[in-house]
């Protein structure tokens, strides 16, 4: 089974990064570090509820909450 | 009283977290009118200083222009001072629609409707025309203003990475099945100075049915061959089927904005948009400005060429004295310094030797991205650029910036 966290971490590469940015680990801060704006969120949030049948509400789906790969695993599994 | 201790600690708090980050603002007061020099209080209750201004958006120098300001004169004995009402009860003049055929005949588009600002345009335009079945695509660097208005807008909303056609057309993909797809963007992008791709963006929004809108905010009366914008540069005037812009930068600097585009489009938001219908209508003296700002550039291509002539000078000589820039041709040349604390003390100095120019850092721009954004004018003279670009390279010097890359400088000051 594939690991989660590689999953998203590959997403956030290749949706979010570019060759200036691309050293992005599970405990990269994403949100606070400022590699994903809290208005690209959305992309991360549709696809991690696609990709895991899951509906994250609106509520839980905080800048928080998708600040590292490490915390969105826990958010997913949460939810799962 | 409602106003407790309580809730008077809870303001304090914040802004002393403002204060601690480093992220507290402090307006500087400037003694003189908007130009190439200005006298500045700095600090608050020193003596104004005369120096030399490198961050202000008057692209074209037009701010203080004599013949703008006689027009706005005129402007103000004829129709007043102010309308005291919105457009829509009893708050447009002959001069608003004068200025709304005018704006649309250089911009090269079908209508304009004119808002209070452009942040007010860009605030109501999504609202008024698209609905929840529809998508917004827009670059990850668009101004906190379409931002803002995307987020009153029920349509959804995606990003693409900035200028990245290849991810625009996978988004466009994405999102093919939605009602209304618009792709969002800036003509020119204010913190790094780089130009959109409108041509390409054009092509794709053609082959996936998408509407293309473009803020031409730091682009109107100065990029492409007669100052039209983005649009004209890239060879798409007719194609831009919505258009923002504003009048307090380049087209004389004091304030208003638009939308300009489809016609079905600017009557809707002629029907729809908040920020038109529930604010004031534009000041007079303020329309009869811009009026004669868009005659002077429709007679002459005088200042935009003056302003690319001093653009490159200033590009070619701190290029060549060693400074790390970003990429483009536009009059904002970002000085990259990556560092918060040297971008600030680099301001602080220039300011000491007479120049004044604005450091950025993060959350404006990027983490490590710190820099001065400098921002040239037509107004600006070749004594003046000479003398600040001498006071950039003696303050590049003392940090021993100059030749030195990116990485060395972030070895040398962290980032």
């Amino acid at each position: 089974m594939e690991d989660m966290k590689e999953v998203i971490l590959e997403y956030v590469i290749e949706e979010y990064c570019d060759e200036e940015n691309d050293d992005v680990t599970f405990d990269t801060p994403l949100i606070s570090g400022g590699i994903v704006d809290s208005f690209s969120m959305v992309s991360l949030k549709r696809f991690l509820e696609n990709k895991y049948k899951i509906s994250i509400p609106d509520a839980d789906a905080s800048p928080e909450a998708f600040d590292t790969v490490k915390k969105i695993e826990v958010l997913v599994k949460r939810f799962q | 009283m409602a106003y407790s201790d309580k809730i008077k600690e809870i303001y304090q708090n914040q802004l002393s977290g403002i204060h601690e980050a480093g992220l507290f603002k402090q307006e500087r007061f400037i003694h003189s009118t908007q130009d190439a020099e200005i006298e500045v209080e700095f600090p608050a209750g020193s003596s104004p200083k005369k120096v030399i201004n490198v961050c202000a958006n008057n692209y074209l120098g037009l701010s203080s222009h004599p013949e703008v300001i006689k027009a706005a004169h005129e402007g103000l004995d004829t129709r007043g001072y102010g309308m005291s009402s919105v457009r829509f009860i009893c708050g447009t003049q002959d001069i608003h629609r004068e200025l709304e055929t005018k704006v649309t005949e250089f911009l090269g588009t079908e209508d304009t409707i004119l808002f209070p600002s452009c942040m007010d345009a860009n605030a109501g335009v999504f609202e008024a025309i698209l609905t929840s079945e529809d998508i917004m695509i827009s670059d990850r660097l668009v101004h906190a203003s379409i931002i803002d208005g995307m987020r009153l807008c029920a349509a959804q909303h995606d990003t693409f990475k900035h200028s990245d056609m290849a991810h625009l057309e996978k988004k466009l993909q994405l999102h093919a099945n939605k009602r209304l797809k618009v792709v969002i963007n800036d003509g020119v992008y204010s913190m790094d100075g780089d130009t959109a791709k409108l041509d390409e963006m054009a092509a794709l929004c053609e082959k996936y049915d998408a509407l293309l809108f473009v803020d031409e905010s730091h682009s109107s009366g100065f990029i492409g061959k007669t100052g039209r914008g983005t649009h004209e540069k890239c060879g798409v005037m007719g194609k831009i089927d919505i258009i923002t812009t504003t009048f307090g930068k380049a087209l004389g600097g004091a304030s208003g904005g638009c939308v300009s585009g489809r016609k079905e489009i600017v009557e809707m938001c002629r029907q729809k948009a908040r920020p038109y219908l529930f604010s004031n209508t534009i000041a007079p003296v303020v329309v009869s400005g811009v009026l004669r700002v868009l005659d002077i550039l429709s007679q002459s291509t005088e200042y935009r060429d003056k302003l690319e002539k001093n653009t490159k000078f200033w590009r070619k000589g701190l290029s060549e004295a060693g400074f790390v820039l970003k990429d483009g041709d536009t009059p904002i040349v970002p000085v990259m310094l990556f560092n918060a604390k040297l971008a600030q003390d680099f301001s602080k100095d220039l300011f000491d030797l007479g120049i004044y120019a604005i450091g950025f850092f993060f959350p404006v721009v990027p983490q490590g991205a710190a820099r001065i954004r400098t921002q040239i004018s037509a107004g600006h003279e070749m004594h003046h650029l000479e003398k600040a670009l001498d006071a950039f390279i003696q303050v590049g010097k003392k940090y021993d910036i100059l030749g030195k890359t990116k990485q060395e400088i972030i070895e040398m000051y962290g980032n």
